[in-house]
């Protein structure tokens, strides 16, 4: 805004709010500026005073791929639907890496912003947002590796990676609902700083990530399904190898789930938003 | 467009306080509630079915859920005031009166519980400068950030930046992260970005207080002309002179609310001089809700004289006893009585504690009631009001266990009867201090 020239703002009213509370998005696109500045410092600062910069975001997937390949792959001879077991792994440990990374740093930004939200104004819901954007940057840079892996073992991409985007964003949403949700409730509870690396571990044994979902007997592959991540992990496959068909029920009920799960954290993040700068 | 900058009406805010501080349920007894609920419905089935007396489980429950509900504390109530356009308005009161609240309301950081405002036109908050400096980032990088912090557009940054770093004097260190600066060149760095924010409405906490006094002039200065400018600045203050020489109009705020509004001179001459008796003693008879922590807290602060009496006015001649009592609450660490005498320039003219009674240094500490007091001689004080500032702190590490600002305070006279300082002058006698000195005069010979 230029010095003397006062544009008129429609006035903002403070009011204390009661039951629901909208979606406040203009306010949200008013501070998009802000989103991509934190999400810039996160990643800046992770990798400063580091010897292997942002080489980090490559090392954890693959090394995580090499000892699942040795030990699920190689002996215990874990099916991985007709690709290589690394990069079967691989693809799955993409998506996943970056989720589980973008909800524990999401899950944690609220409490470690403390000095920002009792100091100043801004939607709250930028935060968590900037530590998953902070996560897309590292799943791109280890998307470079699957490259790599796919020419290697002579994968050829077919008319199914057009799907990659869509299964990227529904990752991306599926990682700002959860993440959002705890880093609320880890306000509030601080047990969830304590409870989440557990939960996170538990979740990957219990996506298909090391084992593809036709492991599981068919009759029971529902279960499966209930997991969001499985919908989506098995897309990524199909949509990289174009071996397997989509499993679009399976997708379909990772979408609904998902946005379900961000309607929800959204209407519990707002809800309980009003009493952060109180209680953080 | 509106007249009004900022219009507030029947503003409360309503905290929680005690031992469980947010009033909170813990994750555990949630789960707990849950886990078992079952049980509560089928003892339920089962009383309404038999004739077994009422379950127990309530009982256990409710004590819990009273404490949560008894302690609550209106940090705001039923405030209301309108702010002008331009107007440079100063909020004035001793801590806890409700002036950070305030901010923080009118700053959206948190939600009012009753009342309702509205601000016509863009509002900046320094509420405390350097929000969201990373130490890792370089002076450069951390402009950026801190400016869309404080909601300042990336153009708009990138337009003052020349500016930002003149002002803040940094420039041959703007590629180097701010965790290698001086604590004076962060200061300036950071209070750079927020002054160049040009809001319509400034609202400032306190910010001046840090510093170097080449700087503070600097801030005041780049204050002014905000003023100036024709925008609203509200002002929250401990420093009189500050309040004076900044703002148009003042509001007194005490225990949340608004007890006086208009001049600053005759606000400031309200607050310092008004219930003058009750400020030479202040009382917290209830030790969870005196000011402390889990170390110490303090009970008492009071003014007396050498008949042990309390008094708001002294004689310049007579010494003056400052008594502290605070419960000691642990015996592991040293907790010590630290008093900061101020003056109405909001000076302070010096600091002492009671680590100054050597026998009492050495002594162990035990749990307990604790009094300390100092004493001061005559002729000593300059003529004016002293306000006392009393902390509890403990040394190794160093930790402020209690503060309050502006605890007690007395008036020091100088009925100038010929044997205090002045001695017979009575006119304008200078100093922050006035103490009776020994001076050796003689007359010496002619041709020496």
């Amino acid at each position: 805004m230029a010095s003397g020239a006062h544009q008129e703002h429609p006035p903002t009213r403070i009011r204390p709010s009661k039951g629901w509370v909208a979606l406040d998005l203009k306010g949200l696109w008013d501070y998009r500026e802000l989103l991509y500045f934190l999400t810039w410092r996160d990643i800046k600062v992770r990798y400063k005073q580091t010897l292997l910069g942002a080489s980090w975001a490559i090392i954890q997937p693959l090394f995580t791929m090499l000892l699942f390949t040795l030990f699920f792959g190689k002996l215990a001879h874990i099916p991985s639907d007709g690709v290589p077991y690394p990069i079967f792994a691989y693809a799955g440990l993409l998506p996943w890496t970056f989720f589980s990374n973008a909800v524990t740093n999401s899950g944690n930004s609220l409490v470690g912003s403390s000095n920002l939200i009792t100091k100043v104004y801004f939607p709250r819901m930028i935060i968590p947002g900037a530590a998953v954007g902070a996560g897309l940057v590292d799943f791109a840079i280890a998307f470079i590796i699957l490259i790599v892996l796919m020419i290697y073992y002579g994968v050829a991409v077919t008319w199914n990676i057009l799907m990659l985007p869509v299964l990227i964003v529904l990752v991306t949403l599926l990682a700002i609902g959860v993440g959002m949700w705890t880093s609320a409730l880890n306000v509030k509870y601080r047990d969830i700083r304590y409870a989440l690396p557990f939960l996170i571990q538990l979740w990957l044994f219990a996506s298909p990530v090391i084992y593809p979902a036709s492991l599981m007997p068919s009759k029971w592959r529902w279960v499966l399904w209930l997991n969001p991540l499985t919908g989506i992990i098995e897309g990524f496959r199909s949509s990289l190898f174009g071996t397997n068909k989509f499993d679009w029920i399976a997708l379909g009920l990772s979408t609904v789930i998902t946005l379900g799960v961000l309607v929800y954290s959204t209407y519990t993040f707002r809800r309980m938003e009003k009493v952060f700068a109180d209680i953080v | 467009m509106s007249k009004i900058a900022i219009s507030v009406e029947g503003l409360g805010k309503r905290y929680s306080i005690g031992v469980r501080q947010h009033g909170f349920k813990t994750l555990r007894e949630r789960v707990n509630d849950l886990a078992l609920l079952p049980f509560r419905t089928a003892r339920r089935l089962v009383n309404s079915n038999g004739h077994e007396p009422r379950s127990q489980s309530n009982d256990n429950n409710n004590p819990k859920s009273a404490t949560r509900k008894s302690s609550t504390l209106w940090a705001l109530r039923d405030v209301s005031f309108e702010i002008k356009r331009g107007e440079v308005v100063g909020i004035i009161g001793r801590n806890g009166a409700g002036k950070s609240t305030l901010l923080k309301v009118l700053s959206r950081i948190t939600e009012p519980t009753t009342g309702a405002v509205d601000i016509h036109g863009r509002v900046g908050s320094l509420l405390e400068v350097g929000t969201g400096f990373h130490s890792e980032l370089t002076g450069r990088e951390n402009i950026f950030l801190n400016g869309a912090i404080l909601g300042m557009r990336r153009n708009e940054i990138e337009r003052k930046f020349d500016e930002i770093v003149a002002f803040a004097e940094v420039d041959s260190f703007l590629d180097t992260p701010v965790k290698h600066y001086s604590s004076g060149m962060y200061m300036r760095l950071a209070f750079a970005v927020s002054a160049h924010l040009e809001p319509d409405i400034l609202l400032v906490d306190e910010v001046l207080s840090v510093g170097d006094a080449s700087f503070q002039k600097k801030c005041l200065g780049k204050m002014e002309e905000v003023g100036k400018q024709g925008r609203t600045v509200l002002f929250v203050s401990h420093s009189m002179p500050m309040i004076l020489r900044l703002c148009e109009r003042t509001i007194l705020l005490d225990r949340g609310t608004v007890v006086a509004d208009g001049k600053p001179h005759e606000v400031i001459k309200h607050y310092l001089y008004s219930d003058t008796l009750s400020q030479a003693q202040r009382v917290w008879p209830a030790k969870g809700e005196a000011p402390g922590d889990s170390v110490a807290r303090l009970r008492s602060a009071r003014v007396l004289n050498d008949e042990g009496q309390l008094v708001d006015t002294i004689d310049i001649r007579k010494p003056i006893f400052i008594e502290v009592e605070y419960w000691n609450l642990q015996d592991s660490l040293r907790p010590t009585a630290v008093l900061h005498f101020i003056n109405e320039e909001g000076i302070c003219l010096f600091a002492t504690n009671d680590f100054n009674n050597a026998e009492w240094f050495s002594t162990p500490r035990r749990p307990g009631l604790v009094r300390a007091t100092c004493s001061v001689p005559g002729n000593f004080l300059a003529e004016g009001r002293i306000f006392l500032l009393v902390a509890v702190v403990s040394y190794n590490p160093n930790v402020v266990h209690v503060l309050e600002r502006d605890a007690v305070s007395f008036q020091v006279v100088d009925r100038s009867e010929g044997d205090a300082v002045r001695g017979v002058f009575t006119g304008e006698w200078p100093g922050v201090i006035r103490p009776m000195l020994n001076w050796q005069v003689t007359g010496l010979p002619e041709d020496l």
